[in-house]
């Protein structure tokens, strides 16, 4: 009796939710997946299946392929700026748990994580810009000439790695500032014993300590370094508009298909690629932490 | 060795102060760019503090765009979605932890591994979703990709599960407590803070969302703040003063918001530190 009642309100309550996570997530999903193996084109009133054609195209296509190395470029570079440079500020901001100032570097390194995106990149694409930047004039007060930073391609792609590590850097730090707080004090105050100088320690006994949390951040940071959008729309379109001037990644590359050229299918295709890398780096990170248990 | 010590303190302190200075450099470049007149944005180095700050460009993009429209349209949806994610986080964190049956533990492992899929990967059926329903360039249409949250059903039953116990729940049954009567007196209570930090969670989330936005809004009234000054930029007549103040306008509340909310915003990122 009791456990009916019980049973009657977990249905009742939990239904809503359970149907509308199956309309806007489950369903979403599956539909992805069903469109990937269909020419589904919007103009076209005929949308056969073609099993995997999408997917054997899409590895001729130019602009999939350039989309696919500018959008690796960006996140493994977001990731080599990222990674060590969190370890070393999270590491110095605990080493100053007890400096006055600890909270201030906590929010300023962390402000840039949570303010808007589009914005923010309008900060960075004026410091970026050719003839107003600060950069170039910097650049140029040291006798180096100026770039054109959001023109040039390779170096778009570079300013594109400096907004996006900017705003990843809070992210990491915080995760690390977690890690250093729970490292057992134990080993370096043996460290210490043993004459281990503050480098030592960090370098022989923190470092392998977190490698966990490195690998988690490197995997946080992977995957939104592969659903790189905003951050290039804005600093890569040039003032009139023009949308040839953007650097491609993966997420433009499949709006324009699908709003574009009315290639759903195919667009379609191209988000199952996405999905795969985004699971594989999941799963490296989900083995990598399984064998780091077992070992233990 | 002491003096040593201390001396390597400062040297720290200098470097992250300096370190924090840099970080938050672009944003304050940001909203004294907003203030200042054409002539002085040519100046090299450029000024922290304006030399005659002007407003003229705050006024220059209200009569240019429809900023306080935007503003309302981000903050409508960024609201209502956080309403939507905290009731169904709740209400389902809650039943997929305290309710053992063995469906749930399926639906639980189901909902865990969406979480894994980027929101890029299905929003364009989501997309014709909203499209069918007639809800493209309004808030139903934005609110409809983020109506719940994976990580939000995951965090709450975490919480139910480490600081709710059975005997509480067994004993407010056997008094006679309805289960409706259960969950809003004594969970919804109890977890107060993790709601809360959820709560700043998917406001945040919303309220910075570019991608869906950019998809379903196609009107210039119905943009969403993002969306708003992304296609501002690429405009014909824009000049650096007024896109400066358009954006000032834009962050310096949602910092302040942050500052404020800050340690509840930090715990539920450092806590699984999953954003969706």
């Amino acid at each position: 009796m009791l456990q009916r009642k019980r049973w009657r309100f977990a249905m009742l309550a939990f239904l809503p939710t359970l149907a509308i996570f199956a309309w806007v997530r489950i369903y979403p999903i599956g539909e992805t997946l069903r469109l990937s193996l269909h020419k589904w084109d919007i103009l076209s009133k005929n949308k056969p299946f073609i099993g995997l054609d999408n997917f054997r195209e899409l590895f001729h296509d130019r602009l999939f392929l350039d989309a696919l190395v500018n959008t690796s470029i960006i996140a493994f570079g977001v990731l080599a700026v990222t990674i060590p440079l969190a370890l070393v500020i999270a590491a110095l901001i605990h080493h100053r748990t007890q400096s006055r100032f600890s909270g201030f570097y906590e929010t300023a390194i962390f402000i840039p994580h949570v303010v808007s995106l589009v914005p923010a990149a309008m900060a960075w694409k004026w410091i970026f810009d050719a003839k107003l930047g600060p950069l170039n004039a910097l650049l140029q007060y040291f006798g180096i000439p100026a770039q054109a930073w959001l023109f040039d391609p390779v170096l778009s792609v570079i300013c594109i790695i400096v907004l996006c590590s900017w705003q990843a850097l809070g992210y990491a730090v915080l995760i690390y500032l977690v890690g250093f707080k729970n490292l057992p004090l134990s080993l370096f105050e043996a460290a210490k014993l043993d004459g281990a100088t503050g480098i030592q320690r960090f370098w022989h006994v923190s470092v392998p300590l977190l490698k966990p949390i490195t690998l988690y951040v490197s995997v946080v940071t992977l995957i939104s370094g592969f659903n790189v959008y905003a951050q290039a729309f804005v600093l890569a379109s040039d003032s009139q508009g023009a949308p040839g001037r953007q650097v491609r990644v993966l997420v433009l590359d499949m709006l324009e298909n699908s709003f574009r050229n009315y290639r759903v299918g195919y667009a379609a295709s191209e988000a199952v690629v996405l999905l795969a890398i985004v699971l594989v780096l999941t799963l490296i990170q989900f083995g990598l932490l399984r064998e780091k248990g077992g070992r233990s | 060795m002491r003096a040593r010590g201390r001396l390597v303190n400062l040297a720290i302190d200098i470097f992250l102060f300096a370190f924090s200075l840099l970080m938050l450099l672009p944003l304050v470049f940001l909203v004294s760019n907003a203030f200042k007149t054409p002539q002085e944005l040519l100046v090299w180095p450029p000024t922290v503090i304006p030399a005659d700050p002007t407003v003229e460009n705050f006024r220059a993009v209200l009569a240019d765009t429809p900023l306080a429209r935007w503003i309302f349209n981000s903050l409508a949806f960024a609201v209502l979605s956080m309403i939507a994610i905290v009731a169904t986080s709740a209400i389902s964190g809650y039943v997929l932890a305290k309710f053992r049956f063995r469906s749930l533990n399926v639906i639980f492992v189901i909902i865990l591994a969406t979480a894994i899929v980027p929101f890029e990967v299905y929003m364009i059926p989501l997309y014709f979703q909203a499209q069918m329903l007639g809800v493209l360039n309004s808030t139903w249409g934005l609110l409809l990709g983020y109506l719940v949250m994976s990580f939000g059903i995951f965090l709450i039953r975490q919480n139910v599960v480490h600081s709710i116990p059975d005997e509480l729940l067994e004993a407010a049954r056997i008094d006679g407590a309805g289960e409706f009567w259960i969950f809003w007196r004594i969970v919804l209570p109890l977890l107060r803070g993790a709601l809360g930090a959820l709560a700043v969670l998917a406001f945040f989330q919303a309220w910075t969302s570019f991608a869906w936005p950019m998809i379903v809004t196609t009107t210039r009234e119905s943009y969403t703040i993002e969306v708003g000054l992304a296609l501002f930029q690429t405009g014909f007549t824009v000049d650096l003063g007024r896109l400066s103040a358009a954006s000032a306008t834009v962050l310096v509340p949602s910092i302040t918001l942050f500052v404020i909310l800050r340690r509840n915003f930090v715990q539920s990122v450092a806590s699984t530190g999953l954003k969706e």
